[in-house]
């Protein structure tokens, strides 16, 4: 069973929201997409809805600290807490390929949905008054008409860091099973038993590798640099007494 | 390119301008509306991605802060009130018309033009030097002109669009001074591809964002203090002997001997075997080493000589000469690493292993890749060595007063690795590496500047010695930035941030007409922004505005337009042409040159007009020779027309556009102008790709074949080779005339003790300017600014998408920043320096150097301006650092003025600012200090749009919804 | 979380409501079983089942509020086999309209007796009052449901939050009928006071121990597990996005800690304390005023508590929303 999902580099992601205007870009004009609003977009506390948003964090003290960026959408999680809660069927997990959707024109609005869910990954629309979602863009990703290299979310094909992949993670010799694996990918909040369908591939340090022996070399060129001191030819040497 | 999908969306390609990386987009287009912006994966620059502003250039296509009509200020209304009526286009070019004319007949240089982030450089200089005006720049000088200069002085060429670090095959990345910027969707593809293979990153900033994030390493450092660093790294590599020696000798002046005795006139220069037979803008192969085997001086490159790097030498006559390798040694032996821990703040030991790491990577994990490739001195190899060490760096270093010689040393260290164009280090893109210093020279003297003439030499240039500044016979300067004078020599960009200043001043004369584009110049593009505003309002004994007529093009409602008398729209980017082009700054690969175009994706929105088409029009109008013909009569029907038949000389087959040249498109680089040349640029991703040879691709300041196909295809004038500069004779040659030795030009003595000390022709280290100037004990911490990812400076607050990013700004820094002066996270604080105070935020972060302050660029705004709300965040919380840094410097003699700026290159020093920092009143707490008058919105401009926006491209709602109407 | 007025009179509307009704119900069966010798007045019945019906209709009335598309409410059943909210949309309707049955029957006195023994008859109204006892409780368990089943919001996430959904609205509900009963002059006030102060003490007690519980939580989730690093210092900077979002919104408070503490004191005090306290003596002193203010009292104290109960709550997804 195919369960599509983003697996987020966080060893390359340099936190430019490439990710989060792409999506609300080909989101908002999707075909049926009904858009995605913007509250005071020219005013106080602009405020809108967005599948994917990118946050900052920093981990450790100064010096020693980290800047971690951390994209963060819907997880697609494989047990996904917000479906049973949603009272009219609304918010659905598709069976063929575990995409968690909500059904614009079912949804009531109650929000419990979002209550459900640990991570925080549904936002209302505050003018249509239902509740929205990172889709994967399931409505380009099946797009025949596409160039089959395009067939990816929209935040895959903007992201400049190839910080996010996009595949099944159900298919062991997938791009993104391959990264999971080896790059030690892990879920959020596992403790929770959703299993997200979203991984994170962790920062990875490459140390130097140079040591202070390095230095010595016989082929340092300082060597070329000593200057024979001039000899004079008139001297006599050993030379004229030996015999 | 243009695709027909299904749903009736259409699919055209053109050229982002969402700031200035100029990756290929495509846009996909229903009912006349822009649906979706996406990379464009057939372009070699951006390979299909594309950053958050690209994504986001809907919401600047569609934003109600645009301008839609040309706008004269109301008769009575007081400039900066933003009063304005609508008028017609022919009004306009009227009152320009006869208003320029009067002054191209009288006094051109009375006119200025001046322009911000474009990228039309070539035009615009073109049009400021057939009007004959010297007073022309870009935003160069308040940018990074250092960088440029101080790479292309030492090694021809410099990051972003003339080089850049070669990442593929890197093993050590060093990131110094850079937070996300230039070369931006290009440099972060290649980050990743490089830390996925396992290559190492080291991030040098006070600061930890953006890029420094994912380093692997980050090194905080004091601001201002990059010198330091590099000139101790470049001592420990050459104590270790970690240099690479075989490229030190062959390609660079390391080994070339320079007099040494103080009482010859030619005291510093290189010794010379014979004067060339030909002189032009190329270093002469007519220097001397001293060779090993012979014990006695050579001429440079003679086959089987190995010189001497280090040593003391008699010439036969007595005279003393050293490699000038010796004098870089003997200059940064005083920089040892705990002398630089002083400075910088960074340990010793963290100093020394940082040039270990540089110089054992660089030595032996070299690269060889089988490319044979011939050097000018005929010597055949047959492969390319590497040695894979990286650098990138860029406004960090460079806007400091001390930039120039710091990216010296940062270029000099590139070099003593063996880095140059080479796989693994900095590679050139073209038309680099160019001579050093590069051919085009500005006039020499006033009578460049003539009546109904064109100027005399270029409005910008390279200057190559004191002969070439342009000064007048006391050695004042002609240009009103002062550019080209003594007071800054190598203002290779010009100095467009003194300009307000100068000519409200009066000093060295005032102007008549100043014509803005695109650079917000009442706002985050000057220093000193209140006395600036302030400035472009005053008025004289006589009650006429000092700066008597100001012209401002934009297409947006910026700071800048509400101090215009009169406004000419622009339009954005979808609805113009434009031309990335060889002869300005091309988005050229390593491989090879590239240029690109836009082309129109939608008609322009209400009366706006590009502004190519209204340079156009008055050059044609005022009867310009390169826009008119013998009889008067107008050349070219537009700007798509000019840039088909444009040539730089009648004939030469060199104009804007390096692709499909030749009557039928089937000529590269150089061929006669083609009719349909547009076209064929709209079918290939609006770009053309010339690659090279492998063979012409590594080395190119020493490579035969390359050199050769260079000139043949105009972008040098002299297939000579270009050697590394670690010894500068042209900055030599500066400081001789400072110091009376010389024939040529000579300083005014006031500033003779200013070029000498800064003329140096090795890298050395001093604190920036201010900081001499002020008590640092005083103010002491340095304050920065960092341009965030999803923002392009000004640009993006209009934009509902990217406001919702960063809707303010706060001051970050170090929590002990809080407990030592007495507030805690999110108190309102003052920032004061010598200059004057702002009011904002305090926000804690541990990812800063604790001397350091910081915050975003340009986020905050002026009430009401880029049609924002009055109360909206970017103005009740936003704040903007540009109010208290100088545009001068302090504690200057009376009715002395000297730029605060770098004094080689006049590069605007914005981040030599020194600070302190006190919690504000409980009454002041909870907004910004300072506030304007809510500047009001224009006649054509879209109505507010109020609570909700709901964008879906191709609803056929929004074409019309913010263009303006009368 | 962020307490929403409407969810606030939803739940303190209906669990008063239901209350009553159960007080009114247990009238019925005292008087039945002979438990309270003399008849009930059927008027206070009918009065309570106005009074009943008019809560559940006021709780649904504030619910639709809570909606963002309340015209797709009839939506809101299907999904019964999985979501409490879906069973609550259903048995709120059953309850209130099998309460109404019950009144209906007494008003119009068409009550048939169904069973008759020596000792007593068995009414119709008597099993349908029944059935709409058993949709009360299942009501409350329904309400308590929906928040004690999402496990990751910890505070709500434990058996106490049915308890004291039960025992709370029952306490109110109780409190209601004692006002009710002594307006009527009926002989079941003594009962119903009983009873009032019993599930008023209770509940003190379990929502005193809900609250011991929730002081004491140890969070499974931290910022390490939120972002899947393995730190002791992790400060959030950036949440992309300065202007606020759904995420600040929705599940945050926006109060300063002494706010909410005062809250906590405030709602001890006004939803147990004091109706205790006017309960005793106006029961004693038969003063009927202060048996209404006892219920009015108590409701607001329950209007209190519910928003403290929704603050209280710490919503995980509040790890990714530290700064702003």
């Amino acid at each position: 069973m195919t369960q599509l999902a983003l697996v987020i580099d966080l060893n390359v992601c340099v936190g430019c929201s490439a990710c989060v205007t792409s999506c609300k870009e080909w989101n908002t004009s999707s075909e049926g997409g009904k858009g995605m609003v913007d509250k005071n977009p020219y005013g106080k506390d602009p405020t809108g809805t967005f599948f994917n948003r990118v946050q900052t964090f920093e981990v450790g003290e100064y010096p020693n600290v980290e800047t971690v960026h951390f994209p963060k959408s819907c997880l697609h999680c494989e047990d996904p807490p917000c479906v049973p809660v949603c009272p009219t069927g609304a918010s659905y997990k598709r069976k063929e390929d575990g995409i968690v959707l909500v059904d614009y024109d079912k949804c009531i609005g109650c929000k419990y949905c979002s209550w459900a869910c640990p991570y925080g990954a549904r936002e209302i629309d505050e003018q249509q008054k239902v509740m929205k979602k990172c889709t994967l863009c399931v409505d380009r990703i099946y797009d025949t008409t596409l160039r089959e290299d395009r067939r990816k979310p929209a935040c895959v094909l903007a992201c400049p860091t190839s910080a996010r992949l996009f595949g099944d993670v159900h298919d062991p010799a997938s791009e993104v099973s391959i990264a999971i694996n080896e790059r030690g990918g892990y879920q959020l909040m596992p403790e929770w038993g959703t299993r997200p369908a979203n991984h994170y591939l962790p920062r990875h340090k490459v140390k130097s590798q140079v040591t202070e022996e390095s230095l010595n070399r016989i082929d340092n060129p300082l060597k070329k640099e000593e200057q024979r001191a001039p000899a004079s030819n008139d001297l006599p040497s050993l030379d004229d007494f030996l015999f | 390119m243009t695709t027909q999908t299904n749903q009736a969306t259409e699919i055209k390609s053109t050229t982002c301008y969402m700031c200035a990386c100029r990756c290929g987009i495509n846009v996909h287009l229903k009912n006349g509306e822009v649906k979706y912006i996406e990379g464009n994966p057939d372009h070699p620059l951006n390979k299909g991605v594309i950053c958050a502003k690209g994504s986001s250039g809907i919401m600047k296509q569609y934003s109600p802060a645009r301008l839609t009509t040309p706008l004269r200020r109301k008769a009575n209304a007081i400039r900066g009130e933003g009063q304005f009526e609508a008028i017609t286009w022919e009004e306009a070019f009227d009152t320009l018309e006869t208003r320029l004319r009067h002054i191209r007949a009288t006094d051109p240089k009375k006119f200025g033009l001046f322009t911000g982030r474009d990228q039309m450089q070539a035009l615009t200089g073109l049009f400021a030097k057939q009007f004959g005006t010297p007073n022309y720049a870009a935003h160069g000088g308040f940018c990074s002109v250092n960088m440029a200069a101080g790479m292309i002085y030492t090694i021809g060429g410099s990051f972003w669009e003339f080089g850049g670090p070669d990442l593929h095959h890197a093993k050590l990345f060093v990131m110094i001074g850079t937070a996300e910027d230039h070369h931006s969707n290009p440099l972060k593809i290649e980050l990743a591809q490089f830390k996925r293979n396992g290559g190492r990153m080291i991030a040098i900033n006070p600061v930890r964002t953006g890029y420094a994030a994912v380093a692997d390493e980050w090194i905080p450092i004091r601001p201002g203090t990059d010198g330091a660093l590099l000139l101790a790294i470049t001592r420990e590599i050459i104590e270790q002997g970690l240099y690479d020696r075989d490229f030190v000798v062959n390609y660079t002046n390391g080994p070339e001997l320079v007099n040494m005795d103080p009482k010859n006139r030619e005291y510093g220069m290189f010794l010379r075997f014979e004067v060339p037979p030909e002189e032009g803008c190329f270093d002469p192969q007519n220097k001397l080493w001293w060779d090993r085997e012979l014990n006695k001086p050579i001429s440079t490159h003679t086959p089987g000589a190995d010189p001497f790097l280090f040593g003391d030498f008699k010439l036969k006559d007595g005279t003393p000469v050293k490699p000038s390798f010796q004098l870089l040694r003997e200059r940064v032996d005083s920089y040892t690493a705990e002398w630089a821990e002083g400075v910088t703040g960074i340990p010793a030991a963290t100093i020394k292993r940082l040039a270990h790491e540089m110089g054992i990577t660089a030595r032996d994990q070299k690269i060889e890749l089988p490319i044979s490739w011939t050097d000018v001195w005929g010597n055949e190899h047959d492969h390319v060595t590497g040695n894979p060490v990286a650098f990138h760096a860029m406004r960090g270093l460079a806007a400091h007063s001390n930039g120039f010689q710091s990216i010296r040393a940062l270029s000099i260290l590139m070099s003593l690795l063996g880095t140059i164009d080479r796989p693994g280090g900095f590679r050139h893109k073209a038309p680099y590496p160019r001579p050093i210093p590069p051919c085009p020279k500005t006039g020499t003297s006033p009578d460049a500047v003539k009546p109904n003439t064109p100027l005399d030499g270029m409005p910008l240039g390279w200057p190559a010695d004191p002969d070439d500044l342009f000064v007048d016979d006391k050695g004042e300067p002609v240009r009103i930035d002062k550019g080209f004078s003594w007071e800054y020599p190598l203002s290779v960009h010009g100095l467009m941030h003194n300009v307000i200043t100068n000519a409200w001043r009066g000093d060295p004369y005032p102007l008549d007409t100043l014509l803005i584009f695109m650079a917000n110049m009442a706002w985050n593009s000057s220093m000193n922004t209140t006395e600036v505003r302030d400035m472009l309002k005053d008025k004289d004994e006589n009650g006429e505005y000092k700066i008597p007529f100001l012209v401002v093009c934009d297409a947006f409602h910026s700071e800048m337009t509400a101090f215009a008398d009169l406004i000419l729209p622009d339009t954005t980017y979808l609805e113009r042409y434009d031309v990335m082009s060889m002869l300005d700054r091309p988005i050229s690969e390593f491989d090879g040159p590239v240029d690109s175009v836009r082309i129109p994706i939608l008609p322009p929105t209400g009366d706006c007009k590009p502004f190519q088409e209204v340079l156009i029009e008055l050059g044609s109008r005022l009867g310009f020779p390169a826009f008119t013909d013998a009889a008067g009569k107008r050349k070219f029907k537009n700007y798509p027309d000019f840039i088909v038949n444009f040539e730089t000389a009648p004939g030469s087959g060199i104009g804007f556009l390096s692709g499909w040249r030749g009557q039928h498109g089937q000529k590269t680089m150089r061929g006669e102008p083609n009719p349909n040349q547009w076209e064929q640029y709209a079918r290939n991703n609006c770009m053309h790709h010339t690659v090279m040879p492998k063979s012409y691709q590594y080395m190119r300041n020493w490579n035969a074949g390359y050199l050769n196909w260079a000139k043949e295809n105009g972008m040098i004038r002299h297939a000579e080779p270009i050697n590394i500069h670690l010894y500068s004779e042209v900055l030599h040659k500066f400081r001789r005339a400072a110091q009376g030795i010389s024939h040529g030009k000579q300083p005014p003595d006031r500033l003779r003790k200013r070029v000498e000390r800064f003329f140096d022709a090795l890298p050395f280290y001093h604190e920036p300017l201010e900081n001499e100037m002020i008590n640092k004990e005083y103010f002491p911490l340095s304050a920065l600014t960092q341009r965030p990812m999803a923002m392009y400076h000004s640009w993006d607050s209009q934009n509902a998408w990217l406001r919702q990013i960063h809707a303010h700004n706060y001051l970050h820094m170090h929590p002990s920043v809080g407990d030592k002066y007495g507030f805690e996270d999110g108190d309102w604080i003052w920032v004061e320096s010598v200059h004057g105070r702002v009011r904002c935020e305090a926000r804690y972060s541990q990812s800063v150097e604790p001397n350091t302050v910081w915050t975003w660029n340009a986020i905050g705004k002026a009430s009401g301006a880029w049609g924002l709300e009055k109360d909206a965040n970017e103005c009740t919380r936003g704040f903007l650092l540009n109010h208290i840094i100088g545009e001068e410097l302090p504690n200057q003699a009376e009715g002395e003025h000297i730029s605060n700026s770098d004094p080689i290159t006049g590069q605007a020093a914005w981040f030599d600012l020194r600070v302190k920092v006190y919690r504000a009143e409980e009454h002041e707490q909870g907004s910004t200090f300072p506030q304007f008058p809510t500047q009001p919105r224009y006649p054509g401009m879209a109505k507010p749009v109020g609570k909700w926006l709901t964008y879906i491209g191709g609803s056929g709602k929004f074409k019309n919804m913010f263009k303006g109407g009368k | 979380m962020h307490p929403a007025f409407s969810v606030i009179f939803l739940t303190t509307l209906i669990g008063a409501g239901q209350g009553l009704f159960l007080a009114l119900y247990t009238g019925q069966v005292y008087n039945t079983f002979g438990v309270v010798g003399e008849p009930v007045p059927v008027d206070m019945y009918i009065t309570g089942t106005v009074i009943v019906t008019l809560l559940m209709g006021l709780g649904l009335f504030a619910s639709f509020f809570h909606l963002g598309r309340p015209e797709r409410a009839w939506r809101s059943a299907t999904k019964w086999r999985t979501s409490w909210l879906a069973r609550e949309v259903i048995v709120l309707p059953a309850f209130a309209g099998a309460a109404v049955i019950w009144g209906a029957l007494q008003y119009f006195g068409l009550d048939p007796v169904l069973v008759t023994t020596d000792a007593l008859q068995i009414k119709l109204s008597l099993v349908i009052g029944f059935g709409a006892g058993v949709l009360a409780l299942l009501l409350y368990i329904c309400t308590g449901m929906i928040y004690a089943a999402i496990k990751f919001i910890q505070e709500w996430a434990s058996p106490l939050t049915i308890i004291n959904y039960i025992l709370l609205g029952l306490a109110s509900g109780f409190s209601l009928a004692v006002a009710l009963a002594a307006y009527y002059g009926s002989p079941l006030v003594d009962a119903y006071a009983l009873w009032a102060l019993v599930f008023t003490l209770i509940g003190f007690l379990t929502r005193m121990l809900a609250l011991r519980r929730n002081g004491r939580i140890k969070r499974k989730s931290t910022a390490c597990t939120a972002i899947g690093v393995r730190h002791p210092k992790i400060t959030q900077i950036s949440q992309g996005a300065m202007g606020g979002s759904f995420n600040t919104r929705e599940f945050f408070h926006h109060k300063t800690p002494q706010f909410l503490h005062t809250i906590k004191v405030f709602f001890l005090i006004m939803a147990f304390v004091v109706p205790f306290t006017l309960l005793v003596i106006g029961w004693s002193n038969h003063l009927f005023v202060l048996l209404v203010a006892a219920a009015l009292v108590q409701y607001v104290g329950l209007l209190a508590e519910r928003w403290f109960f929704f603050a209280q709550a710490n919503h995980p997804q509040n790890l990714y929303y530290q700064a702003t």
